[in-house]
């Protein structure tokens, strides 16, 4: 099969180009890796400065009751997802996951209340699956892709000082905060949130305005294009996990250490409690607990330990106990960082293991998470 | 006397001993490295056989020998700082030293024309 053939782009795909980047295919698309900055500066760049990344493969949903209230589609969606959404208010958004009948997890994603619909973005490589699972499952409500929507990404310490330069009234946004703006007078959706563990935005932009609203960020002295290779060591030093690595059907979301994207209102006790799919398991495991966690590793040594690595109680490989989800270079952390599972009995701060790393079995601590101290803007 | 080879290894040869590195083209394509493990001293490398490894924040990529030999040195240098290998990759930034089983072997290899030809 020729995957070249069907790679789909961005609205901004030409602009990467001409800014010298390195495409390699993700998730079906023809994405940037990395610009001639290279991943190491453009990561360091966005903890200090301004990163910009093309973010627009992700699948941006529009959820609406066929009623028009937001109180039926935020209960319908809550028949899917473990999270409060119906006391989600207006102008906020919040992380959840869509999770099977076994309890595990089918894709994690952002729901926001927009007032009289729900807008929620999805991982690009499960977004045809989550939209079928949407439309199957919610069936009082419209469920759309919007297919002419750009999603640009602006993080780090001078996002702020980026994005005032086109809107004054950023700087009342809080995290986790969502509104609609016009930038350059075209309407724009500002979030309050990303990938990075940095302060930042996420800003739906209609594609035809994509490059414009880039281009006019890009001209800050600040920011900087960053590509895919960046953002995936800055979310790992951040602790946030990457569908399909460190989370998967295989994986519930008390494994998965993600006990605090579920509110009250839908634990044990709660005024909806349950009701979603594997609640039985998951509301189980709030309870008595699980066999295994996802945690934070450091390795000893400079080697960076990767993903599917074996990990081991000794340092003869006799005794395994579990598998690096995620490990690369933390540019930040000037070492390198991983997450992977564990059980419970290995997965306590300060708990030596050892990866098999070509042969050799090399020693890692297990570390709490995030590997750096977040800057979110609460 | 320079060589080079299709996995985009350098060899300078001086008597029977070749200083061995990776190319430019090679390091431009790895991106920022920040790992590199070497061979032990008096190790015996075949020919295409993993010699060395090196990783940048994406990905880890094998090091070939570029002939059969024996390592008589190695540079600690670009394990301490891998940086260097980006920054000059056919000068401070060496891999190892082989001492060469036979040192005709040398002539089967690319020059320098040869091998800009490859990368185009």
């Amino acid at each position: 099969m020729d995957d070249q053939a069907v790679l789909r782009t961005t609205p901004l795909h030409a602009l990467h180009i001409s800014l010298g980047a390195k495409m390699v295919p993700f998730a079906g698309y023809d994405m940037p890796v990395q610009y001639p900055l290279g991943v190491m500066k453009e990561h360091l760049h966005t903890r200090t400065a301004a990163g910009l990344f093309d973010v627009s493969h992700m699948g941006q949903v529009i959820v609406k009751a066929k009623s028009g209230d937001y109180a039926d589609a935020a209960l319908a969606l809550e028949k899917l997802v473990p999270v409060d959404i119906l006391g989600l208010k207006e102008g906020r958004q919040r992380y959840g996951f869509f999770t099977d009948a076994n309890g595990c997890i089918l894709d994690d994603l952002m729901i926001t209340n927009r007032g009289d619909h729900l807008l929620v973005v999805v991982n690009a490589a499960c977004k045809d699956q989550d939209v079928a699972h949407m439309k199957a499952n919610l069936v009082d409500c419209d469920v759309t892709l919007l297919e002419d929507r750009a999603l640009i990404a602006l993080q780090g310490p001078r996002a702020q000082a980026v994005l005032a330069e086109l809107w004054a009234g950023v700087s009342a946004m809080k995290f986790m905060d969502v509104r609609e703006v016009p930038l350059h007078d075209v309407p724009c959706i500002v979030s309050r949130s990303g990938y990075s563990g940095e302060d930042g935005f996420e800003i739906s932009v209609p594609s035809d305005n994509a490059v414009e609203i880039a281009k006019a960020l890009l001209e800050h002295p600040d920011c900087e294009a960053i590509g895919l290779g960046a953002r995936d060591s800055l979310r790992l030093e951040a602790g946030l996990c990457l569908y399909g690595n460190d989370i998967d059907t295989t994986t519930s979301p008390i494994e998965a250490s993600l006990e605090w994207a579920l509110q009250k209102a839908r634990k044990a006790g709660g005024d909806r409690e349950g009701g979603f799919p594997g609640a039985e398991r998951i509301l189980g495991e709030l309870a008595n607990g699980t066999t295994r966690r996802r945690v934070g590793l450091k390795p000893e040594g400079k080697a960076p330990v990767r993903s599917h690595a074996k990990l081991f109680a000794d340092a003869e490989g006799k005794v395994e106990l579990g598998e690096v989800t995620s490990g690369t270079f933390g540019p930040s952390v000037e070492g390198p960082v991983a997450m992977g599972y564990l059980p419970v009995s290995h997965a306590n701060a300060g708990t030596q293991v050892y990866a098999e790393v070509r042969g050799k079995y090399l020693p890692m601590t297990v570390s709490a998470l995030p590997f750096i101290t977040p800057t979110y803007k609460r | 006397m320079l060589k080079f080879t299709a996995e985009h290894e350098w060899l300078k040869l001086e008597g029977d001993v070749a200083t061995v590195g990776i190319t430019q083209h090679a390091a431009d394509q790895l991106g920022d490295l920040v790992f590199v493990e070497l061979p032990e001293i008096g190790a015996e490398l075949v020919k295409d056989g993993n010699a060395s490894t090196v990783e940048s924040v994406k990905a880890a990529s094998d090091v070939y020998s570029p002939l059969d030999g024996e390592v008589t040195e190695v540079n600690q240098a670009i394990v301490d700082d891998p940086s260097l290998v980006n920054s000059d990759p056919q000068g401070a930034a060496w891999f190892f030293k082989l001492k060469l089983k036979n040192v005709s072997d040398v002539e089967g290899l690319m020059d320098e024309a040869a091998y800009k030809d490859l990368i185009g």
